[in-house]
Order: C-alpha cells, then sequence, then structure tokens
C-alpha cells in the first residue's frame, strides 16, 4: 500500500496545507517574539522555544513566567494548564492510527501536535498519515520559530495593518475546518455553535473571564463535547477499516 | 541567561508529555460509545471555541474581526479550500481596516 510516490505526494500535500498555517504562524510568532524579548530572551533562545514547544499561548506564558522569574515549579504548573488541550487532541489523534503504522512515528507526530496541525490532521478522511504531518510540520515549525526570532530581533518593524490582517489567517483556517462538516452534521453544527456562544459568554462572564483562555478552552471543551456525547451518540462502528 | 534554557526545556518536557502519552498509551480503538462520541466531537469544540470570540480581539477594531468571521463561514460553506477561507479572511480584514483605521 505504502510505496514512495505515495508518501511523497502525501508530503508534498502536506507542505501545501502548511502554507496557511506557516503564514500565519509567522505573523504570530513575531508578536510572540516581542513577548519574548520583553522578558529577556535572545533571538537564538526565542527561536529554540518555538520549534520545541510550537504552541502559542504556552509559550506566551512561559516567557512572561520567564520575565517574573518564576520558580521552575510554576513553569511547569502553568505549562501543564496552558497546554491540556493538545492531551485531549492527541487522544483523538489515537483513534486515527493504523496498527500498521511504525511505531516511533508515535513519538515523532505526537511531538507537533498544534492546534492548526490538528486541525488539517482530523480533516483528512480516513487514518492518520504520517508523511502529510510531516510535511506541514516542514513547513510550519521554521515559520513559527524564526518568526519569534525576528521579533525578538526587529521588535514591531512589520505595521500593524499587516500583522492584524495576518493574524485572522488562523482563525480562517479553523473555520475551513469546522463549517463543511457543521453543514452536513446536525450534532456538528451543534458543537460549533455551542463552542462559539459558551466561548463567548466565558469571556465576558465576570470570573469566568479571569481563567486563562487555556483553561476556558478545556473546560469548555470537555463540558460541550461531554454533552453532545450523551445526547447525540455517534453510530456503531463501522466494522474494521 | 542559561537560567532561561532551563526554563524552556522545563516547558518543552511537560508539553511533550502531555502530547505524546495519549498516543503511546492509547493503542487500540476505544469501545465505549460515549468516549468515542466524546473524542469525535472534540476538535470541532475546541476550534470553534478557540476561533470566536478570539477572532475579534486579533483584529484592530472588532467590526473588522466580525467582518472575517461572517465572511469565512460563508466562504467555506461554499466548499472554499484551507488556503481560499484563510486568504478571504485576511483580504476582509485588511480592507476594511483601511476604510475604518
Amino acid at each position: 500500500m505504502e510505496n514512495k510516490t505515495g508518501r511523497s505526494g502525501l508530503f508534498i500535500q502536506g507542505m501545501r496545507d502548511g502554507v496557511p498555517i506557516g503564514l500565519g504562524y509567522f505573523a504570530v510568532a513575531f508578536s510572540l517574539g516581542i513577548a519574548a524579548r520583553d522578558a529577556g530572551l535572545t533571538p537564538f533562545q526565542g527561536m529554540l522555544a518555538s520549534a520545541l514547544c510550537t504552541a502559542s499561548a504556552g509559550e506566551y506564558a512561559l516567557f512572561t513566567l520567564i520575565g517574573a522569574g518564576a520558580a521552575y515549579w510554576e513553569v511547569a504548573l502553568v505549562t501543564l494548564i496552558t497546554n491540556a488541550r493538545y492531551f485531549l487532541m492527541s487522544c483523538a489523534l489515537s483513534q486515527r492510527i493504523s496498527p500498521l503504522m511504525r511505531n516511533y512515528h508515535r513519538f515523532t507526530v505526537g511531538a507537533v501536535v498544534t492546534d492548526e496541525i490538528f486541525g488539517i490532521t482530523i480533516a483528512r478522511p480516513g487514518k492518520l498519515e504520517p508523511a502529510y504531518n510531516y510535511g506541514a510540520i516542514a513547513v510550519a515549525v521554521p515559520c513559527w520559530s524564526v518568526g519569534t526570532a525576528l521579533g525578538i530581533m526587529m521588535g514591531s518593524i512589520l505595521p500593524a495593518r499587516a500583522v492584524s490582517a495576518l493574524s485572522v489567517a488562523l482563525y480562517g483556517m479553523f473555520l475551513a475546518i469546522i463549517i463543511p462538516p457543521a453543514k452536513k452534521e446536525g450534532p456538528v453544527a451543534l458543537c460549533v455553535a455551542a463552542g462559539f456562544i459558551l466561548s463567548y459568554a466565558a469571556a465576558v462572564i465576570p470570573g469566568v473571564s479571569a481563567m486563562s483562555t487555556g483553561t476556558q478552552t478545556i473546560l469548555l471543551t470537555v463540558l460541550i463535547s461531554a454533552v453532545i456525547a450523551i445526547a447525540f451518540p455517534i453510530k456503531e462502528e463501522p466494522a474494521d477499516e | 541567561m542559561s537560567k532561561n534554557y532551563i526554563y524552556i526545556f522545563l516547558a518543552f518536557a511537560v508539553i511533550y508529555a502531555i502530547r505524546v502519552l495519549p498516543l503511546t498509551i492509547i493503542r487500540k480503538p476505544i469501545r465505549s460509545r460515549f468516549l468515542r462520541s466524546f473524542l469525535y466531537y472534540v476538535p470541532y469544540v475546541t476550534l470553534a471555541v478557540m476561533t470566536f470570540p478570539a477572532i475579534i480581539y486579533a483584529t484592530s477594531v472588532p467590526a473588522a474581526g466580525i467582518a472575517a468571521l461572517v465572511v469565512g463561514i460563508a466562504v467555506a460553506w461554499f466548499g472554499g479550500s484551507l488556503i481560499t477561507v484563510a486568504g478571504a479572511c485576511c483580504a476582509v480584514v485588511f480592507i476594511i481596516e483601511l476604510i475604518l483605521v
């Protein structure tokens, strides 16, 4: 099944889908770099942090804590909380792994489960194809790391207009992933609507809005998904694929 | 200075564990219908939660973010690809901010 042209085809497909991600990453990473500079990181340190962690909210929290001279345990705890949603995403991905896939891919594909890469992975039908993920990673992660380093070096050189326009690229991608299945499946449409409404509520209700967005994301995800899973359980397994 | 490296590697270790543990521990298809339904819905809910209202705060004026949301939903609804939808959102924000800001 898995021949060489198939794999390189998947890699290129991944690279292509990685372009809008990389574009959005670059703009976001640039502003993240400004935060890293304020915390006293060198461009190399910023690039390293971004290449290893590939997490926007998580890195933002990390840089803030570094700037504040926080204790190591605080960094570990905050990192755990701001990135807990990746745990759920990886659980979801585990269900897409073919038993035939080589083991080491679990360790390498898993290292770069970002919101966006998770999104495009889930959007593909069928089993997870590591080559596709590596293609997307090969484009997106350099944009992310270099963007961070450039943000540290050049500060706010990019015009605000460009940052503003580029920063919605990420959300556009999210919409491209969630809207087509929502059009086809009622419960998914309900997921999207409930997600929009309740996260807006969480952002404006006093007290709740004091929680970090990472915490809000995970609490709302668990709550909404659980309720909809009870109300609309998916059809029984269509035998083995 | 070198303390920064400890911070960075510490954060990496925690994030890596969060991401890779489920992939290495969960080896079999989950049987529970509830859990499978739950995991099926998780991605859509997460992405929706992260999109709104964040898209409004990402732009200089909220109106641009709202317009990007509406246009993005419309383009995606009519089958636009990943890059088309993302590009349409960027273009809308750019144009609206040219007018309003």
